[in-house]
């Protein structure tokens, strides 16, 4: 996986392409420790092929930290992705455009 | 049928996700159904390397037989004795807030895939899953 940042002030978009699973999930994870400061929060999953429940846990992390400081959503999801979120409620909880 | 025997360490997941994935694209299996299958093969390997021998290590062997449009697979480790199909759901309309982190993977596979199954045997702990496309 692959993780591209770019901020602008105080929004923030990470720009993620390959694979967020129980491998790679923990580089997302250090990189979500670090939003210190954030008002938005935008997730691109344009390039991203695959989610596990490894990668919900840092979405979820992700939600409660900007829940507190400002907004998250998540762009472009491809159709295998969006399934999982459907079926974990997760839709509901997070803000997809 | 082909199978592949190893160390249950989440080192491993990604020779495991090579070898179902080779099957899978020789018998040209939809890309759908093909992420709904390596995601549940992740969940219940990584589960096996993280719980079922405790401190110790030890081996998983996982075996698939995918043709006419249906993959199973089987993972069979000496683990100690676990039915995920026993374990609850996990409530899926909490906010984020109230959500607690984990207990999703075993949910996902249950939704996704079309047949589950579990049994103990000789030691063993042997989980089947099969999906259709």
């Amino acid at each position: 996986m692959t993780i591209n940042k770019t901020a602008n002030g105080n929004e923030l978009v990470i720009a993620l392409a390959g694979r967020l699973d129980t491998t790679t999930a923990p580089q997302l994870d250090e990189e979500v420790k670090a939003i210190d400061g954030v008002t938005k929060l935008v997730f691109d999953f344009a390039a991203l092929e695959y989610i596990s429940s490894a990668g919900l846990r840092v979405l979820l992390s992700a939600q409660k930290i900007m829940n507190k400081q400002g907004s998250m959503v998540i762009k472009n999801v491809n159709e295998e992705i969006r399934e999982i979120f459907d079926v974990t409620g997760f839709i509901d909880i997070l803000t997809i455009e | 049928m082909k199978e592949i025997n190893l160390e249950a360490k989440v080192e491993n997941l990604d020779k495991v996700l090579a070898f179902i994935d080779a099957e899978l694209e020789a018998v040209d299996c939809p890309m759908k159904h093909q992420m709904q299958i390596d995601v549940a093969v992740e969940e219940l390997f990584v589960n096996i390397a993280n719980y079922a021998y405790g401190d110790k290590t030890g081996n998983a062997t996982i075996e698939i037989e995918a043709k006419d449009g249906q993959a199973t697979v089987t993972f069979t480790d000496e683990g100690v004795q676990y039915d995920p199909l026993k374990k609850e759901d996990p409530d899926v309309t909490l906010s984020a807030e109230e959500r607690q982190i984990g207990g999703l993977g075993i949910f996902i596979v249950k939704k996704s895939m079309d047949e589950m199954k579990y049994r103990y045997e000789d030691g063993k702990n042997i989980l089947t899953i099969v999906s259709y496309w």
